[in-house]
């Protein structure tokens, strides 16, 4: 299993070769109170920097990138139902989609965790 | 926060709070503390304080005060009695909104709070019309606090002994902890409340003892327009601005009776027609089908697509659980109990016209039963 993170406050943890994708508790700290959620639906391809799920706040709705290509084979049903679970939980039960690698490569251009903590403090 | 962004006088006690600031109406402002749900139904269960120093306080004072608003003004300001506030709006020739206020008579003057980000526009406006002898004060030096819920009455009453006698839309003089302020029995969320204008230099200690009431906790500006969106409350820059109408804002309540007779503002006779004759658009309510909101911007649709209408307000409604959103949209399809189609981001949503408020006004009303 490996843990990588995006500039665009993202997490993927990969395990063989189907990656889980999250948003990060900075993320979910900057959105505020989530009210809805869009995930995509098994079987949809998307690809690197694409457009694949929909978080809202109270405030103002965001879109969640890809952060690697491949073909989504489950969007969180739980996240649907019950959108809070990205601020109570947004690095385990709030995860967003699970898609198939279709370019692992990809996955180098990402951070690590420690990376990813000072990225957060220059923000 | 970029320079251009001006500090008001609670802001460092804002951020002992934790509140995240953002820039708003040229200020720093909080945005929420807590978070934005919670400090929703903090307030209307109980009491919340919202710091609003961002508006303009203004006085307005000379022999021919009255006569001079009267002229740029379409509220009855002569019936107006000592302490009595009425809402009211600034208007263009035309009769577009430049922007909408409170009035208050207040001994030998008029206390005027109009809106953070229009307020210089709004001196200037003024200082242009109004006949030489009346003098236009802008109040730098007084904060505004805003309590608001059903407890407000309970914990201000602590502080400041008699505002419980304040009824709706009334305001006095009052002692609060040795400090003199001036309190109404108003504010922007539907719910019972005061709007306390004190000197900056003491706003401090005054937000301190509000805030120390068990009742009572700080609110950001994201529950303040989630509050007065449920409210069904238009905001200034949004739901009403230079191109739109007190009529078609549906804020025909503000046209006194004898104003509207008599005439003598501007924009009287673009409103009697409207009065008369109707408008080809109104704002409305919407209670949108689904979880998703649908945003200011978003536009109402016709049968074939074509845009009808603009969303001017919307978001999510703590207390409904349920998006919610004013439009404008065209008279013929404006009747409550119709449904609108709306689109946003490419996507198609569904909403019914319902009655504003969302949520019922609980306000303090004279005479009503406690």
């Amino acid at each position: 299993m490996s843990l990588h993170y995006t500039k665009e406050h993202e997490w993927i943890r990969v395990e063989a070769d189907i990656a889980t994708v999250g948003i990060t508790d900075f993320a979910q700290a900057q959105l505020g109170d989530v009210v809805f959620v869009e995930v995509p639906e098994a079987g949809r391809q998307v690809s690197k920097g694409s457009e694949a799920a929909v978080v809202e706040s109270v405030k103002a709705a965001s879109d969640v990138y890809a952060p690697v290509s491949g073909e989504i084979v489950e969007g969180n049903q739980a996240l649907v139902d019950d959108s809070a679970l990205v601020n109570s939980d947004p690095e385990g039960e709030g995860w967003f989609f699970r898609l198939r690698l279709s370019n692992p490569g990809e996955l180098e251009g990402l951070m690590d965790a420690d990376a990813y903590r000072s990225f957060c403090e220059s923000q | 926060m970029s320079d251009a962004d001006r500090i008001l006088p609670l802001d460092s006690w804002h951020r002992a709070r934790g509140a995240r600031m953002v820039p708003f109406a040229g200020y720093s402002m909080p945005i929420q503390y807590e978070g934005i749900i919670a400090e929703h139904r903090w307030t209307r269960q109980s009491a919340g304080l919202f710091d609003v120093s961002h508006m303009g306080q203004l006085i307005i004072a000379g022999a021919g005060a009255e006569k001079g608003l009267e002229s740029l003004l379409p509220g009855d300001l002569a019936i107006l009695k000592e302490g009595r506030l009425r809402y009211s709006l600034l208007l263009t020739e035309e009769a577009g909104i430049l922007d909408d206020l409170m009035v208050t008579r207040r001994g030998d003057h008029f206390y005027m709070v109009v809106n953070g980000a229009t307020k210089d526009a709004d001196i200037e406006h003024l200082r242009e019309r109004l006949p030489a002898g009346v003098v236009l004060d802008h109040m730098k030096e007084q904060a505004l606090l805003a309590l608001q819920g059903p407890k407000a009455v309970e914990a201000l009453s602590r502080l400041a002994p008699g505002v419980d006698e304040l009824s709706f839309m009334t305001g006095g003089a009052f002692r609060l902890g040795g400090i003199s302020a001036w309190i109404s029995r108003s504010g922007y969320t539907g719910e019972d409340g005061f709007e306390i204008s004190v000197p900056a230099g003491v706003v401090a200690d005054v937000a301190d003892l509000i805030a120390g009431q068990p009742e009572v906790k700080p609110i950001g500006l994201g529950a303040r327009d989630s509050l007065r969106l449920e409210a069904g409350l238009p905001l200034y820059g949004h739901d009403l601005d230079p191109a739109t109408t007190p009529v078609e804002a549906d804020l025909g309540f503000a046209i006194s009776k004898r104003r509207r007779a008599e005439g003598g503002f501007p924009g009287w006779f673009r409103i009697s027609k409207e009065m008369e004759q109707g408008t080809i658009r109104r704002r409305v309510g919407l209670a949108v089908l689904g979880r998703q909101p649908v945003r200011e911007g978003a536009m109402v649709v016709d049968g074939e697509g074509n845009e009808v209408g603009r969303v001017t307000s919307g978001g999510f409604s703590p207390m409904l659980e349920a998006p919610i959103a004013m439009a404008y949209v065209p008279t013929a399809s404006a009747e409550a109990g119709g449904t609108v189609t709306l689109a946003q981001r490419g996507k198609i949503f569904e909403a019914r016209i319902v009655p504003m408020p969302f949520v019922p006004h609980r306000y303090h009303r004279k005479g009503a039963a406690k």
